[in-house]
């Protein structure tokens, strides 16, 4: 029961520098868990407080980018790869995103909201 | 002190590419080989916000990319982004979200209509570092360079060109 993990740059502080782990889990959310026991911390880079994926962080099952499998809640098999990137995304607007890097969650929210109104304006 | 050396010809790709998509920000990454410190292949990349103040590259573009990158042992050496009312220099914003230690993330600003600032930067663990930007012409003597150098302020531009 083995499925491959891709760990990005920033986050191999975690994994002892390691580019590529294995880990087991029916869900994404245990498969988490199952790395969580191995590599301390790691899954808190990715799960909000709340219990929900980070807004910036990518999760990719094989080819599928995870927000449309059910997010923490996608299936998984074995044999199945997993990727994990750092969202690259910035800009102009500045707005209290250097409290993003304690709660990740407050600066998501509001980056969402403020691209759904941009997004509705743009129509 | 680390330096962004990048040919004449990839700037002037990221800058037509900021020009086209203002006001909106445009965003993108050069790609050069492993180790190399090198950019080498531009990669212009859709700004998914589609926003003036926001940029956020496309998830499964970004999959994509970073997949082709591996298989061709590359890496991303450049990070580059427009802002297109201020100044090119990393806001809150992109000093909490930048997620590539190992890059340097090159802004530039179309604010003004006629010319461009272009400044470079390491962000690591949340802390700024600007690096000059030296600018290859490859195209007409490979080693003949010019080195730009932007002070903090737009106001204080400081340019220096070392012919050798």
């Amino acid at each position: 029961m083995a499925i491959e993990v891709r760990i990005p740059t920033i986050l191999r502080s975690y994994t002892g520098g390691a580019k590529v782990v294995e880990g087991a889990g029916d869900t994404l959310a245990d498969l988490l868990t199952d790395l969580d026991s191995r590599h301390a911390g790691l899954r808190g880079r990715l799960v909000t407080e709340a219990g929900a994926l980070h807004r910036f962080v990518n999760v990719y099952v094989n080819d599928e980018d995870v927000r449309f499998l059910g997010a923490l809640d996608a299936k998984l098999s074995d044999g199945d790869s997993v990727t994990i990137l750092p969202a690259v995304a910035g800009g102009a607007f500045g707005f209290a995103a250097a409290a993003a890097i304690s709660s990740h969650s407050a600066a998501a929210a509001a980056i969402s909201s403020h691209s759904a109104a941009t997004a509705v304006a743009a129509r | 002190m680390h330096v962004l050396s990048i040919d004449r010809s990839i700037i002037d790709a990221i800058v037509a590419h900021a020009r086209r998509d203002h006001p909106d920000e445009a965003c993108g990454v050069v790609a050069g080989a492993v180790g190399s410190d090198t950019p080498t292949r531009h990669i212009p990349m859709d700004n998914a916000a589609r926003s003036m103040t926001f940029y956020e590259f496309d998830s499964m573009e970004h999959l994509r990319v970073w997949r082709e990158m591996d298989d061709r042992d590359e890496e991303p050496v450049v990070i580059y982004h427009s802002h297109t009312a201020t100044e090119a220099y990393p806001s809150r914003t992109d000093v909490s979200f930048a997620g590539e230690p190992g890059a340097h993330y090159l802004l530039v600003s179309t604010r003004e209509p006629d010319s461009e600032e272009i400044r470079s930067f390491r962000i690591v663990d949340g802390v700024v570092t600007e690096e000059p930007v030296q600018i290859v012409e490859a195209g007409i003597d490979p080693h003949a360079v010019q080195s730009y150098m932007f002070g903090q302020s737009p106001a204080t531009v400081d340019y220096e060109c070392s012919g050798r």
